[in-house]
């Protein structure tokens, strides 16, 4: 376990919206650590943002469940890391504190949401981080800047403290530089709380042995189809390959609701963020209403001023899928689709153990290159599966495309966490890293 | 297909405003955006899976509230232990 | 014409803790804001958590108006935005409620038993309480407290049974006393009820009537709006379809602002809290005795009279109470007392029945019983009991209070000279009476108990005039 960086160094990636002067403190499994966390993770005392200005002077009064978790095993706060506002994003572009970069090349995107986090790691600024996925917030930043990241199983970590944006789909989750970090804070954050009527009891407990003789891995066409860069494709067949002669069996299949997975997916999340997003009124907190003026006015004042751009758009989106006369057409239908692709891979795995491809259809674009909407949420298209169907899923580096990383993706059953971490950790192993 | 209309229309129902000039740009983008939507139409479900736990709760059991100090440290404006917001017409 | 009513019912259930979080329910008396924590505050990043006990009352309730208990019953959250609602929703039940299809029995108008039909009976969480700071017609700010945010309620809705605004304030009653013998409610906490009536007239438009949250009120309302429809409809218009609001201290309703009907609430299946599958524990669920079952009780075990068994029944507390004090060994007689004597005094008290000395109330009905006092007598021992209660004192007791007023039944003879003395004092009086006039030797009773201070039998100084009128005058 390297040391970390000292506390209120350079922060030349612009990975941290708050840099904090604790020192871990304290005995346990992460003592000595510090840990950057994701700034929609409530830190008590510490200003948590969301990346947005609408909590801008907002600073929680009490700890997120991970966050007291880690503060007991004697980890200290590094700092809350920057994100796309409210997790909406794949890129840490949308942040109201502006953007993240690549350590690996500044002039592009870190990956999103969780940018933050996966920059300060890369850039060795501390050794572990906490973040989000939603659709992809840990895996694809972990997958452009060159780490892992783990999204849990859905319900493996308690979500109390984690600023909700869309509540079915999401985890707080680890990213570090190996398999062994990310798996033993895993083991530390997975622990039950009664608060969060999601979660499960069944604590994460480490299971690394690097061995994969005779694992079946399911290799899904659509995965690979168009759209995914060839380049990345074919390092991540190479990735594979490796398994295989490590003893690996690789049988192909096929996931047909991938066609509409990532509508689901989009109409799942903005249908539950506008909902979730409904109690920044500038009431309670954040920059206040001006009260001369008359309740209506001041909340959407506070709302026009406090949330950029893309959060209104998905707020917008989520309105229009819940209201009279189209929530059968929209979130209805995208609740079918989303037991659909539940089934499709309760199918798959009836055949295979693992399920693996890319974790993103590119390596990191350059900041500023994406600008259409549409097109950013195409870049999530592999990383959304698993959300809506609650498995875990680990992006692993697997090798450079023009000096840009490649993130192996691996997928389990539900609650096989383990087992997915213990193929990431043998890869790694074989890979001779 | 929404109108900017239609678009102006949802945003007063969420209570969040739209730039009158960017209004076209949003609503060309946001229909782009429910045209790929429209896919789920095709969706037919398949069988019907259990569903997940049932019945979660907690017992009637008084846990510490937070001190007023600290709730009313979050807004900006209080008065004698209550929270400022502006009128609302009865 | 005409007048269909329907009835939506929320009623603060009495656990410890709020329907999603650990705070404390005891509010009341507290100052603003201090019970409060993320979830019920809506921090962001809170969960909300069910409270067990809750769903078991709720069950209770849902039981004991004859309901059916879905199979799966599921929360919603209902998006508005309003500064008393933290979290910019309200988590409740929409499409999946807890029970369906029941009834409650009330007494018709005509007398008879009515069965009001029950929609619904589902949970939600009351949200904080707002306070307008300026005048009505021009508010200046807002003022919210959150203690009240998270409170659980049960939310009872009828289908469109009752049939005049009287027969809407019994179902209340009714309900009311219902959820208390459930104890699951506690009708002494203010605000704790509250009611939404839904009227219409001769097929008219359906006109929601929002804010009412008294008993009283609840007549009130519905009576100014039939007032107000039948205006409507004799000036030759229709009445519109609307919400108003109910302004208790003016006895209106005024018309809200139309924004209330536009409002899209955007229901969905509250995505932090599973679904509950709860018929079996409701099977399982034994009720306590209910009114009318007390009511049968008391008519079979004590011979009290049907009307005193409604009034006695009526409340849980005054039940519980008549129950303690019948041991005196005439329940008859302390039905009477309870029922007609006691509850009219502590309402002019407004005293609770909570606050009367049980002890002293048997001991007052077994001198009644013996007849060592007479009933004014007993009256002015049970004022000075209820005087020193209020006051915060132990009461003196009965026996001494008749000592020290000196209200002992003195024997018939020590009223002679009072007697004779009435008789040549109102010679008007007493020829009116042999004129054939009854109310007279009412009066001169009167002035016999006067002189008397209540300590002689109007019966027997009816009698005793009576043999002096004779004694005295011309016969015939």
């Amino acid at each position: 376990m390297k040391a970390a960086a000292p506390a209120g160094g350079d922060d030349p990636f612009n990975a941290f919206i708050t840099r904090c002067e604790g020192k871990p403190a304290g005995k346990g499994m992460l003592a000595g650590l510090m840990v950057a966390v994701k700034d929609n993770i409530s830190t008590r005392g510490i200003p948590t943002s969301c990346g947005s200005r609408i909590l801008e002077g907002y600073t929680p009064p009490y700890n997120a469940h991970v966050v007291d978790l880690i503060l007991g095993e004697g980890a200290g706060i590094a700092g809350k890391t920057n994100m796309d506002e409210f997790g909406m994003g794949s890129s840490t572009e949308n942040s109201a504190f502006g953007p993240t970069k690549n350590p690996v090349d500044p002039s592009r995107v870190p990956g999103g949401s969780s940018g933050g986090s996966a920059a300060a790691v890369a850039a060795g600024l501390v050794p572990v981080a906490l973040g989000s996925d939603t659709g992809g917030s840990i895996r694809c930043p972990a997958a452009f800047c060159g780490i892992v990241g783990l999204k849990p199983s859905y319900g493996r970590v308690s979500r109390y403290g984690l600023v909700a944006y869309a509540n079915s789909l999401e985890q707080i989750g680890p990213l570090a530089r190996t398999v062994g970090e990310v798996s033993l804070l895993m083991e530390v954050i997975s622990r039950y709380d009664p608060r969060d009527s999601t979660m499960r009891d069944q604590p994460f407990s480490p299971r690394l042995t690097g061995d994969v003789k005779s694992l079946r891995i399911g290799v899904p066409a659509e995965f690979f189809g168009a759209g995914v860069d060839p380049a990345v494709a074919e390092k991540v067949r190479a990735a594979i390959a490796v398994m295989e002669e490590m003893g690996a069996h690789v049988i192909p299949c096929s996931m047909p609701s991938m066609a509409y997975a990532l509508a689901a997916y989009y109409v799942t999340c903005t249908s539950e963020a506008s909902s979730n997003l409904a109690r920044f009124d500038g009431v309670r907190y954040g920059p206040s209403d001006d009260i001369r003026m008359p309740w209506h006015d001041a909340f959407r004042e506070v709302r026009a001023k406090g949330f950029g751009e893309e959060v209104r758009r998905r707020i917008l989106l989520g309105t229009f899928a819940l209201s009279a006369g189209y929530y059968g057409k929209y979130y209805a239908k995208a609740q079918a689709a989303r037991r659909n692709v539940r089934a499709d891979f309760a199918r798959i795995f009836r055949d295979v153990d693992v399920i693996a491809g890319p974790t993103m259809p590119t390596v990191a674009f350059r900041i500023g290159e994406k600008t259409d909407p549409l097109s950013m949420y195409l870049s999530d298209i592999l990383t959304v599966p698993a959300n809506l169907a609650g498995i875990p899923a680990v992006s692993v580096p697997c090798g450079m495309v023009n000096g840009l990383p490649v993130g192996l993706q691996i997928m389990g059953k539900p609650f096989e966490d383990e087992r997915v971490l213990d193929v990431a950790y043998a890869y790694e192993q074989g890979a001779g890293r | 297909m929404v109108s900017p209309d239609d678009v102006e229309k949802i945003a007063n129902l969420a209570d969040i405003s739209l730039s009158r000039d960017r209004l076209g740009e949003f609503t060309r983008e946001f229909n782009a955006i429910l045209d790929y939507f429209n896919v789920l139409d095709t969706v037919r479900e398949e069988a019907g899976e259990g569903g997940c736990e049932f019945n979660v709760m907690r017992e009637d059991e008084i846990t510490l509230s937070l001190p007023q100090d600290e709730v009313l440290a979050l807004p900006r404006e209080s008065e004698d232990g209550f929270i400022k917001a502006p009128r609302v017409m009865e | 014409m005409t007048v269909i009513i329907g009835l939506e019912i929320h009623c603060q259930l009495t656990t410890r803790t709020k329907l999603f979080c650990g705070c404390s329910t005891d509010y009341r008396n507290d100052p603003p804001n201090t019970h409060t924590c993320p979830t019920c505050l809506g921090l962001p990043g809170s969960l909300p958590c069910l409270n067990r006990r809750a769903v078991e009352y709720a069950l209770r309730v849902a039981k004991a108006l004859n309901c059916t208990v879905l199979e799966e019953a599921e929360f919603a959250r209902k998006n508005y935005f309003y500064p008393d609602l933290p979290k910019g929703f309200q988590i409740t039940m929409y499409d999946r409620p807890l029970a369906v299809d029941g009834y409650l029995e009330i007494e018709a108008d005509n007398g008879t038993e009515k069965r009001i039909r029950i929609t619904r009976v589902h949970m939600e969480e009351d949200p904080g309480r707002l306070v307008h700071v300026g005048s009505g017609d021009r508010p200046r700010y807002s003022l919210v407290d959150y203690n009240r945010s998270g409170i659980p309620l049960i939310e009872i809705v009828t289908d469109p049974d009752l049939r005049s605004p009287k027969e809407a304030r019994r179902f209340i009653n009714t309900m009311r006393t219902t959820l208390e013998y459930l104890v699951v409610f506690d009708g002494d906490r203010e605000g704790g009820l509250r009611v939404d009536a839904n009227i219409s007239m001769e097929g008219g438009a359906r006109v929601e009537v929002k804010n009412i949250s008294s008993y009283k009120g609840v007549e009130k309302a519905l009576t100014f709006e039939i007032t107000r429809q039948r205006n409507v409809i004799r000036r030759g218009l229709s009445v519109g379809r609307e919400t108003r609001h109910f302004l208790e201290a003016r006895g209106v309703t005024t018309s809200a602002r139309s924004k209330e009907e536009e409002h899209d609430y955007r229901y969905f299946p509250e995505p932090d809290l599973r679904p509950l599958r709860v018929r079996e524990w409701c099977d399982a669920i034994v009720l306590p005795e209910l009114p009318a079952a007390r009511r049968v009780r008391f008519a079979e075990d004590f011979g009290v009279s049907p009307p005193h068994t409604r009034t006695l029944c009526g409340d849980l507390k005054l039940a519980d109470f008549f129950e303690e004090v019948a041991i005196c060994g005439d329940p008859i007689l302390a039905a009477t007392w309870v029922a007609d004597i006691l509850l009219g005094e502590i309402y002019y008290r407004d005293m609770e029945i909570a606050r009367v000395p049980a002890g002293h109330f048997v001991e007052l009905l077994e001198l009644l019983k013996k007849k060592e006092i007479t009933d004014k007598g007993g009256v002015e021992v049970l004022r000075t009991i209820l005087d020193e209660s209020a006051k915060g004192e132990v009461p003196e007791t009965p026996a001494a209070i008749v000592a020290r007023l000196n209200l002992g039944k003195a024997a018939g003879d020590a009223f002679g000279p009072v007697i004779r003395e009435v008789v040549e004092s109102c010679p008007a009086a007493v020829q009116d009476f042999r004129n054939g006039k009854p109310e007279a030797l009412n009066y001169l009773v009167g002035q016999a108990m006067k002189r008397t201070r209540g300590r002689a039998d109007p019966k027997e100084l009816a009698r005793m005039i009576q043999e002096a009128i004779g004694e005295t005058g011309v016969t015939g």
